[in-house]
């Protein structure tokens, strides 16, 4: 079925433990309002499968669908070259309604970001062909819409609700004695 | 059956707007996806489309046009291609009624709609590649990419 082309590497934005059973990586736009809903999902399978699970996000932004997708993944990405990449992402997930450009300058400056430079890098080449990358590395690996989950290189295809996904994701990690509950 | 790899493609006339025809023959020469699909508005076919209209710029980095084909009459696909911004044309395959769905080997009898199909032409009008995807599945493009990309190298 459709594989992670290119497969995770030190040019990915990741959260977690680098040595997790279970890699997450998923293809989003910070417009689309399934991917906003995914996040919060996201989050909690993070929470549930902690030291276990390794999160990635790439770029997929559907620019004609929605018109502030591409500067806010752009946002995104100024942000991560000040070390803050998932500060941004998630302010831009929990403000998915305001994503104007003064809104973006507005969440930087929240962030404590060195303002010259990211209004610098929000308008540079390096930014937006990195956007770029993520979006075509997404339409070769099979990505069809958004949100779009690759689970250890392989195109997760099941339902993302939080407790099917759970449950396939719980079933992915090794053998161990039962733990009580939590 | 759908088309295979070396058929040359059937030619086709129809209307992407109520005044606009547009054929194979004016495609002459550059490369054509050709995406089949069931219904305008279907949740599938939507974000299909929404993907394959972002990739137009690398779809013309490799020489080929899209063109769209589905049943819906044109103001249905005027509505559609206007709500979802679509910067590629869409067929309308209505009179008769999936006549070149079936030339393509596409259409679905019982429903009165055409599979989930795409066909990659080069500029002399052969299939090079073709897939039909279960209709409920979103094929996305990494076929046509890899397709192009194929054709691209043979051509170096």
């Amino acid at each position: 079925m459709s594989k992670l082309r290119p497969p995770l590497g030190p040019q990915d934005h990741v959260q977690g433990n680098p040595d997790a059973a279970i890699e997450l990586i998923e293809y989003g736009d910070f417009e689309c309002p399934y991917c906003g809903r995914a996040h919060r999902i996201v989050k909690v399978l993070q929470e549930a499968l902690g030291g276990d699970l390794l999160f990635a996000w790439r770029n997929f932004p559907l620019a004609q669908v929605h018109p502030h997708a591409l500067r806010a993944a752009a946002a995104a990405e100024a942000a991560g070259l000040q070390g803050r990449f998932w500060e941004m992402h998630d302010m831009l997930f929990e403000h998915q309604d305001a994503l104007e450009d003064a809104d973006l300058l507005a969440y930087a400056e929240a962030l404590g970001l060195d303002m010259e430079r990211f209004a610098a890098d929000l308008d540079s080449d390096e930014v937006a062909d990195r956007v770029r990358a993520d979006f075509l590395s997404g339409a070769r690996s099979g990505v069809n819409g958004t949100p779009t989950f690759f689970v250890n290189g392989e195109r997760y295809d099941g339902s993302w609700e939080l407790d099917a996904f759970l449950a396939y994701l719980r079933v992915l990690l090794p053998e161990r004695p039962a733990a009580g509950p939590p | 059956m759908a088309l295979e790899p070396g058929t040359r493609a059937p030619d086709f006339s129809l209307h992407t707007t109520p005044d606009q025809p547009l054929s194979l023959r004016d495609f002459r020469g550059r490369r054509l996806i050709l995406a089949f699909y069931p219904a305008d508005w279907s949740p599938v076919c939507t974000d299909q489309l929404a993907v394959y209209n972002e990739l137009l710029p690398e779809f013309r980095r490799l020489g080929a046009e899209l063109l769209g084909f589905s049943v819906d009459g044109v103001w249905c696909h005027l509505a559609f291609a206007k709500d979802r911004k679509l910067r590629f044309a869409l067929l309308s395959d209505f009179e008769p009624k999936g006549e070149v769905a079936r030339a393509y080997g596409v259409y679905r009898k019982g429903e009165g709609v055409s599979e989930r199909a795409l066909f990659v032409l080069d500029g002399e009008g052969i299939v090079r590649w073709s897939y039909v995807s279960p209709i409920g599945i979103n094929p996305g493009a990494e076929g046509i990419l890899e397709a192009l990309e194929g054709m691209e190298r043979i051509k170096r």
